[in-house]
């Protein structure tokens, strides 16, 4: 089955220089590590994530995204990716500005809040909801920006953001069927691929 | 001996290494001969690739961890060193000299110049790390040993750590760079000044001649020692240990004995102990030598194109409430680790003991440390013994 890192792995060329934004315990890097041998560095703030990050051999730098990226130089980085962490930033619109600064181009994955079942809880259920991709009650959750794969495409569109590539992912074998005519209605996970 | 518990080192002995070969001095002079005094912990594995390099700080000895017989206190990086450690000893060689112009042994100011026949005092040549890293160079040389599995050190010592790095990059496999900097900043280098001035005040202290007079300039050195203190440690950790506390008298009426906090005794305690264990031109030497350090001086002053000499892997680590090398220093290290493509972690570890927390017990610090030197060593192939 098609996952974030496959298509991933497909947009990243080989011996490139990555930061991966939020690199959680760091799977992704040590994926494309493996499979195009990129020099590629973590930012992270979470202890544990770290401890497992530095237990892999790989290059963790404990940083707190919403405090900025100013410590990075323009056009540092080949690709700059950022899984699953857009809708945890507090100014996302900033993030992205400043990884298509830092990169020469950026992938970003995220869940989208428009996918049908999402739209089911809260229209006919009246309740915000609590999905695999978006596992918290709302009392807790890290996610502090919801947002649907047509937020997103008109945020590109409004911020000249051009977009290279977008691959759709969704479980389901009716969603991945029904995703090419309504993307915003059976994609459960966005990737897209950026550049200015 | 049962004395000591399983993680530590046990009783330790101190090992002399003469050396014979000159070695010539960044400022020029050549030492004919020096000795070095070190002790080393752990066992050298057949292929020798198992070795860690301890650089000490400015009052740093050889004696890193275990016990000497009779000490009431074990090594300065105790919690750090031994059987399980962080830098365990059942997988590493540690080795731990005490470095050139120190006081606790090698060659330096408290020695003999072998022209005068005095002690060298204030003559002592004037020192730069670089000149610590080529002597230690020497010593690895003595065990045969062809790369450091790591050279670790804290403050000056991580300074040494990175100036190994750009030296002699096939030297050595990893660099841990413990709550260091580049170089100093004119803050830095103030407070050093004041606590050389307060030694030079001390009508003891004898143009610096004061061994042969049989004089010990105790008074400046424990005041240089006193600032030293408040700077190593933090606000937050001064106020939870010592807080407005009084060591003696009070504030009643009609109570006139003399008042003394807390804070007032523990410092005036630290200098004298201090001034008892150090010294004075010792520690005139080592701050300048502080004073000195600029990573990147002979690369245009630009860090980035310093590091890309380096081909060895970086640990920084830095501490929250450390305000003589606060994480900024850090992280300019690590941005510019990360500017030259080098391979770098960096951890910014929560404690509010001040510059100090790098000697200190920090579960989250032990971790990482241990959690990247265990790599290390599963890289090696090396086993527990």
């Amino acid at each position: 089955m098609t996952t974030d890192f496959t298509v991933i792995n497909d947009w990243i060329d080989r011996d490139i220089r990555v930061l991966d934004l939020g690199c959680g315990d760091g799977s992704l890097l040590a994926h494309l590590i493996k499979t195009r041998n990129i020099c590629g560095y973590g930012l992270e703030i979470d202890p544990g994530s770290i401890q497992v990050c530095i237990g892999k051999g790989l290059n963790v730098i404990e940083q707190d995204l919403n405090s900025g990226l100013h410590n990075f130089a323009d056009n540092s980085f080949d690709s700059v990716i950022m899984t699953q962490a857009l809708q945890v930033m507090r100014y996302p619109h900033l993030v992205l500005d400043e990884m298509l600064r830092i990169g020469q181009q950026c992938i970003v994955t995220f869940p989208n809040f428009g996918h049908w079942r999402t739209r089911t809880d809260l229209g006919f259920r009246g309740r915000m909801p609590v999905t695999q991709q978006l596992a918290y009650e709302w009392y807790d959750t890290p996610n502090i920006h919801f947002f649907t794969y047509t937020d997103f495409e008109a945020l590109c569109y409004q911020r000249n953001i051009r977009i290279l590539q977008r691959h759709c992912i969704s479980q389901g074998i009716l969603d991945r069927c029904l995703q090419k005519i309504w993307p915003n209605l059976f994609t459960e996970t966005a990737v897209y691929h950026l550049s200015r | 001996m049962s004395a000591y518990d399983e993680h530590s080192v046990g009783l330790v002995d101190t090992d002399v290494l003469h050396i014979d070969k000159p070695i010539k001095l960044a400022c020029g002079i050549v030492l004919a001969e020096h000795h070095l005094y070190f002790e080393t912990y752990g066992r050298l594995n057949s292929e020798r690739s198992n070795a860690i390099l301890i650089c000490h700080a400015l009052s740093g000895s050889h004696h890193a961890a275990g016990w000497h017989a009779g000490d009431r206190k074990p090594g300065w990086w105790d919690h750090y060193i031994g059987p399980g450690k962080a830098m365990d000893t059942e997988r590493f060689f540690i080795v731990s000299p005490n470095n050139i112009g120190s006081c606790f042994g090698s060659t330096g100011p408290m020695t003999i110049n072998p022209e005068t026949e005095k002690p060298w005092g204030p003559d002592f040549p004037p020192l730069r790390a670089r000149d610590w890293m080529e002597s230690q160079k020497m010593l690895m040389s003595h065990f045969a040993i062809d790369c450091w599995a790591a050279v670790v050190g804290g403050s000056l010592g991580g300074m040494q750590a990175m100036r190994w790095s750009l030296e002699y990059p096939e030297k050595l496999l990893n660099s841990i760079v413990i709550a260091s900097a580049m170089k100093l900043s004119a803050q830095n280098i103030a407070f050093n000044e004041i606590a050389r001035r307060a030694i030079k005040s001390d009508p003891d202290y004898l143009s610096g001649r004061y061994l042969e007079e049989h004089s010990v300039p105790r008074r400046g050195l424990a005041l240089a020692r006193m600032i030293g203190h408040v700077t190593y440690l933090s606000d937050v950790a001064m106020a939870e240990k010592f807080g407005r506390e009084l060591h003696s008298g009070n504030f009643l009426v009609g109570k006139t004995d003399p008042i003394e906090f807390q804070i007032e005794s523990y410092l005036n305690y630290q200098g004298d102990k201090f001034a008892d264990d150090f010294d004075a031109n010792t520690y005139i030497l080592i701050t300048k030598m502080l004073d000195y350090f600029d990573l990147s001086r002979e690369y245009c002053h630009d860090p980035v194109e310093a590091f890309k000499h380096a081909s060895c892997n970086f640990l920084v680590i830095s501490f929250t409430s450390d305000w003589r090398f606060p994480a900024q220093r850090s992280r300019e290290i690590t941005d510019a680790l990360i500017g030259a493509g080098k391979n770098v972690s960096y951890a910014e570890i929560q404690s509010d003991q001040g510059h100090d927390a790098f000697l200190l017990p920090n579960q989250r610090y032990e971790k990482i440390l241990g959690g990247y030197l265990s790599r290390v060593a599963d890289r090696l192939g090396v086993v527990d013994e």
